[in-house]
């Protein structure tokens, strides 16, 4: 399954790993944050109502 | 203007803040940059230029939030607003001075500063051109950058993050003018390049930084 | 004279779809599409770029890197320009969607910048000898990266939203400027440094001519990048409204 990467193996693979590290906070960050304002907001709005 | 001008310099002068700290400063760095690099002669001639260009240009920083800041704090910057004058020309007035309390000592002091590593007289004395035509710019962009953080409480840390990038073309160009006559190329082109960042900056900064005291003012 | 009427009237469409409101509701509908596109592009064109791509000749299985390389500079690159706009679309316009756009451009803008650099210092190991050069494309990176975190910042520092954005959209532009000078001046710079003993580099796109094997695939990569870009520009622009939204309402409830 894994290509053959020959001896830059280790070079690929962080590069690919620390990318998706990145990555992987920059989606984690935004979408617990939306979350996170959009049911304060949804609370607030309900106060707000009351 | 003319008077704003003076008062600024007066009062940089008497409180002391302008000129000495900023040599002081400067001499300081110039010192310790041996310590750093080690005592090699030679070595240290080469890096000497850039190293006076870097040490000028943090000097500058200094005093920096001083320039709004305490006419900010005391109000005196709400009655500037209303005055005749335009907020541009309040930015050029403040500018002005303090080019003149820390560019031009910056500038006269570079050269003599420059004997402690050993520079040729030629070299020095391109560092000294380099800083004339490159402190005004490096003046423009740090007001420009004291009237953004007014409002921000301890706004010193983030006002030379600001600026600090802002200044890059300017060394780029200066520093070049300085070591251009010590690796043997022209300094002509840089200096010509120097100049025009300076007078870009002067073209476009007093805008930006008028419409800045503005909203801060609001 | 129709015409001119037809324009203004497309004009003024454009300018509703940045209504808050209208806003929120055609961004909720488009959003899903955008993630499921952005998804099958990047996996598609990573996962090609990286199983089923054969290796360089001369850069051996480093060339796969350029998958992630290019469009991540792509992206960090025109996520300023689209900061830039933002700003002075918020100046002259004062359409709050749109600097809002500008303010969650900047951590995207930010990370790609980041992942542009990383991936570039890995690669730049093998094929240099060296994890960094103060070539000019790698400093210019870098300086792009120090403008991002300066435009971060002072967001941070205000507490005012207007203020805030008016004066960050200032620094905005005037950043810009400073960044396409620094970009000339480190050129400038570097030649200046090492004339003709500089390093080539060969970045791919732009000096080699670069064969489909590997272009095809890279081509759905920088697609799958703009794309997430932009889905992730979205939620963090609603983020942002709705966070506006929010402090708004808690201000009015202190002051009750």
């Amino acid at each position: 399954m894994m290509p053959d990467l020959g001896n830059y193996a280790v070079e690929v693979i962080s590069a690919y790993g620390l990318s998706s590290i990145v990555l992987g906070f920059l989606i984690f960050t935004s979408v617990v944050r939306n979350a996170r304002v959009k049911q304060r907001l949804a609370d607030a709005e309900a106060r707000k109502d009351a | 203007m003319i008077k704003l001008f003076w008062r600024d310099v007066t009062l940089a002068v008497r409180s002391g803040g302008g000129f000495g700290l900023a040599l002081i400063f400067f001499l300081i760095v110039v010192v310790l940059v041996p310590f750093a690099i080690g005592s090699d002669q030679i070595m240290l001639s080469k890096v000497a230029p850039g190293v006076l260009w870097l040490g000028a240009l943090l000097a500058c920083l200094l005093s920096l939030d001083r320039v709004f800041g305490l006419d900010f704090e005391d109000g005196t910057l709400d009655l500037l607003a209303t005055s005749p004058i335009p907020l541009e020309g309040v930015y050029l007035a403040k500018v002005a001075a303090h080019w003149l309390t820390t560019g031009l000592p910056l500038t006269l002091a570079a050269p003599i500063y420059g004997l402690l590593f050993n520079l040729d007289f030629e070299v020095r004395q391109l560092l000294f051109l380099s800083l004339l035509f490159g402190t005004p710019a490096l003046s423009l962009i740090g007001s420009f950058g004291s009237s953004l953080v007014l409002g921000v409480k301890r706004g010193g840390l983030l006002l030379s993050l600001l600026v600090l990038p802002l200044y890059i073309p300017t060394l780029i160009f200066g520093a070049q003018v300085a070591r251009s006559a010590a690796i043997g190329q022209n300094f002509e082109v840089p200096l010509v390049l120097i100049s025009i960042v300076s007078l870009i900056t002067l073209a476009i900064l007093p805008f930006a930084a008028a419409a800045a005291l503005r909203i801060n003012l609001r | 004279m129709a015409l001119t009427w037809k324009l203004s009237s497309y004009w003024d469409k454009f300018w509703h779809l940045a209504n808050p409101k209208v806003f929120m509701g055609w961004s909720s509908r488009l959003l899903p599409i955008i993630i499921v596109m952005a998804a099958f592009c990047l996996s598609t064109g990573l996962i090609w770029g990286f199983f089923f791509t054969p290796d360089d000749a001369r850069q051996g299985s480093t060339v796969k890197i350029i998958y992630l390389h290019v469009p991540a500079a792509l992206v960090a690159i025109n996520g300023y320009l689209l900061m830039f706009i933002g700003s002075l679309f918020w100046l002259i316009r004062r359409q709050h969607v749109s600097v809002l756009i500008a303010k969650a451009t900047a951590p995207i803008g930010m990370a790609m910048t980041a992942i542009a650099l990383l991936t570039g210092a890995i690669w730049g190991q093998p094929m240099w000898g060296t994890y960094w050069v103060w070539d000019p494309r790698l400093t210019s990176f870098f300086v792009l990266f120090l403008f991002y975190i300066g435009y971060i910042v002072l967001w941070s520092a205000i507490e005012d939203h207007d203020t805030a954005a008016d004066l960050t959209s200032i620094l905005a532009l005037v950043g810009c400027g400073f960044a396409l000078l620094s970009r000339y001046a480190v050129l400038f710079w570097s030649q200046g440094l090492h004339q003709g003993t500089t390093v080539t580099i060969s970045d791919g796109v732009q000096q080699e001519r670069i064969s489909d094997v590997f272009f095809q695939p890279l081509l759905l990569s920088m697609a799958g990048f703009c794309l997430l870009f932009l889905a992730l520009l979205l939620i963090g622009t609603r983020t942002e409204l709705r966070a506006r939204r929010l402090k708004m309402l808690e201000l009015r409830e202190q002051m009750l």
